[in-house]
């Protein structure tokens, strides 16, 4: 059997490369797929915890994150296609209009 | 054996993480997102988790990246500049990996079905989350189907083409174009609309 730590390590190194995504890229479609990368380490550290304690309750959770992450993918999508309608560009940076 | 499958699918998740937030390209961000799925889905199979190693193959390497690409190649992100070179490669990488499935789909014919030494219960992971829930989680399960129904609704909404500020975009230009149409074709009887309905589609 594979051991808990390893398993937590990954999800950790994943969502830190989810982060580092979301902080240095600028094209909001990259940004957004590295949110599901995010999501996705979530639900490996749940059912990694749903092996170790032997429940199946993790994986339960698992499911409700994949409803959400496809409800907020179909939401985000729109915003960006809605946003490139309006200002034709995609990159964060030049939408500032909210900016103080 | 477990340790050894769980080290590659490991390192490729990892590295086909960094790959789509490294790669310049969109659309390949978005292929390396698909292959971190995959093997992320190969890793639950690993724990034991069949359902969700289904799940995440069919919702997100299936639904959300076809999502993605769409987007992606709607807003013509993707500029795809290469020789032929790579072209080629890719072409030489496609055919070896054709011959690999063929060798490997031979060699499962000609050993037979394998006997399983203890077969699986029936349904199994499935069975089990099915009946939880529709049990213990039937609340959530029903909220559930309210979020994905209030994500609809509102994707729908926002994608629809309203008037910009910036002045009449392409999807309000057939609404402003009907109005002159719409007294053409309803009343067909009268005789001073047909002039004007000759000259609309004239």
């Amino acid at each position: 059997v594979i051991p808990l730590p390893w398993l937590l390590l990954l999800s950790a190194v994943v969502f830190a490369i989810g982060v580092v995504g979301v902080l240095v890229r600028r094209n909001a479609l990259v940004i957004f797929m590295s949110v599901e990368l995010m999501l996705n380490a979530a639900n490996l550290a749940f059912v990694a915890f749903a092996r170790h304690l032997n429940s199946l309750d993790g994986q339960i959770v698992v499911f409700f994150v994949m409803t959400v992450a496809a409800a907020e993918v179909a939401v985000g999508l729109a915003i960006i296609v809605n946003l490139f309608r309006l200002r034709e560009t995609v990159f964060v940076d030049e939408v500032n209009l909210l900016k103080g | 054996m477990i340790p050894l499958l769980f080290a590659a699918f490991a390192a490729v998740l990892v590295v086909s993480s960094l790959l789509v937030i490294l790669h310049r390209n969109p659309v390949t961000s978005a292929l390396f997102l698909v292959l971190a799925f995959c093997s992320l889905a190969a890793l639950y199979l690993l724990l034991g988790a069949e359902f969700v190693g289904m799940v995440q193959v069919i919702v997100y390497a299936g639904a959300i990246m076809v999502l993605f690409l769409f987007v992606i190649l709607y807003l013509n992100l993707g500029h795809d500049v290469e020789g032929g070179v790579q072209i080629a490669l890719r072409r030489g990488l496609g055919w070896v990996l054709v011959a690999e499935g063929a060798m490997l789909l031979a060699r499962g014919l000609a050993l037979g079905p394998e006997t399983p030494q203890s077969p699986p219960p029936p349904g199994g992971n499935t069975r089990a989350i099915g009946l939880l829930l529709y049990s213990r989680y039937l609340f959530p399960f029903e909220i559930t189907s309210l979020v994905l129904l209030v994500a609809m609704v509102g994707a729908i909404v926002i994608t629809r083409g309203r008037t910009t500020p910036a002045g009449p975009t392409r999807a309000a230009a057939p609404r402003a174009a009907a109005p002159p149409a719409a007294p053409a074709a309803g009343p067909p009887d009268t005789e001073p609309a047909d002039v004007p309905a000759e000259e609309v589609h004239a």
